[in-house]
């Protein structure tokens, strides 16, 4: 079998948080959005099931993500892919991390407390993040520096606001990401080679 | 195996030729490394030369021919849930229809100068 690596570069970023926060907005307010179906066991999950007699089954269940592409370039790529809330779906969430370049949390200032598990997933993960503050027309204006303090993130962690409906804003929050990504992943290479 | 003097309609280029798990089309697990969501696929073969495909069989060929795309660019293309498109996949890959590469991922290799082009990229669009 044929596992040689392509050219192509293909950069993975999730984007979570709470229901109803923003997510399919963010995604879709910077490239074109697709649905992407998966099916998983929801009984056992986790339990490395050998799936060898079919798909099929009682105990599956398919579960709908937001997936969208920007191609920055021929052999460049940036995958979105925003992660189902619940809790109930997080075995999901391996797959995804996996090799992920980072994560936005997205949060609504009014309900902080839903992107707590989205927090503590990437901190135990090593998933370089940051905190985007959706900008809701009615919700107060929240100092980022008092979320961080709320949130008690490790220093170094971002938290912007945004305006996930606006393609300008979501661009800033992606490049602040990858920023706060590269700092993050050269980091640890620096305390691997040291360590 | 030794050969014989029949002549043969295969050769070396025809690949292993012992496809069991496609012809009782078992539903063998995936590689999780090789069909990873990025992994990219593309078509070897022209799915009109091959009238056993499936119809979505065929589809894969038919989108990959077209340029490569990923497991989940298919999947979404397909209209199709992440597992079935993988078994799909599989079942092609071992009739030697598809290749798949997996994508370089900056994580492994942090490399500053490919996130600058990826920053410049974003701005610029």
């Amino acid at each position: 079998m044929d596992s040689a690596r392509s050219s192509f570069v293909a950069l993975k970023i999730l984007v979570a948080g709470g229901f109803g926060v923003g997510k399919t907005t963010l995604v879709g307010a910077v490239s074109e959005i697709r649905p992407l179906r998966t099916e998983e066991a929801m009984t056992t999950a986790g339990l490395g099931i050998d799936h060898t007699d079919g798909v099929a089954g009682k105990s599956t269940t398919t579960v709908a993500m937001d997936f969208g592409r920007i191609s920055l370039r021929e052999d460049l790529a940036l995958y979105l892919f925003g992660t189902p809330g619940q809790d109930r779906f997080w075995f999901l969430w391996d797959e995804l991390a996996q090799g992920a370049l980072g994560a936005i949390v997205l949060a609504d200032t009014r309900r902080l407390a839903d992107c707590f598990p989205a927090v503590d997933y990437f901190e135990r993960r090593g998933v370089p993040f940051l905190v985007a503050l959706n900008e809701f027309e009615d919700a107060r204006h929240f100092d980022p520096d008092a979320v961080a303090t709320a949130l008690d993130l490790d220093p170094g962690t971002p938290v912007i606001t945004c305006d996930a409906r606006e393609r300008a804003s979501v661009k800033e929050v992606l490049i602040t990401l990858v920023e706060h990504a590269g700092r993050h992943h050269a980091g640890r290479a620096t305390a691997t080679v040291s360590g | 195996m030794r050969m014989n003097d029949r002549p043969s309609w295969y050769d070396e280029q025809a690949g292993p030729l012992v496809r069991l798990y496609a012809l009782t089309r078992g539903r063998a697990r995936p590689s999780p490394v090789l069909l990873d969501l990025l992994s990219l696929v593309t078509a070897e073969n022209d799915p009109s030369r091959d009238p056993m495909l499936s119809p979505e069989q065929a589809a894969v060929l038919t989108l990959c021919r077209i340029r490569p795309r990923s497991v989940a660019d298919l999947a979404a293309d397909l209209d199709l849930p992440l597992g079935v498109t993988r078994v799909i996949l599989t079942d092609l890959l071992d009739y030697g229809h598809i290749r798949v590469t997996r994508p370089v991922r900056p994580v492994d290799i942090p490399d500053e100068r490919l996130l600058q082009e990826v920053i410049n990229g974003l701005r610029a669009l």
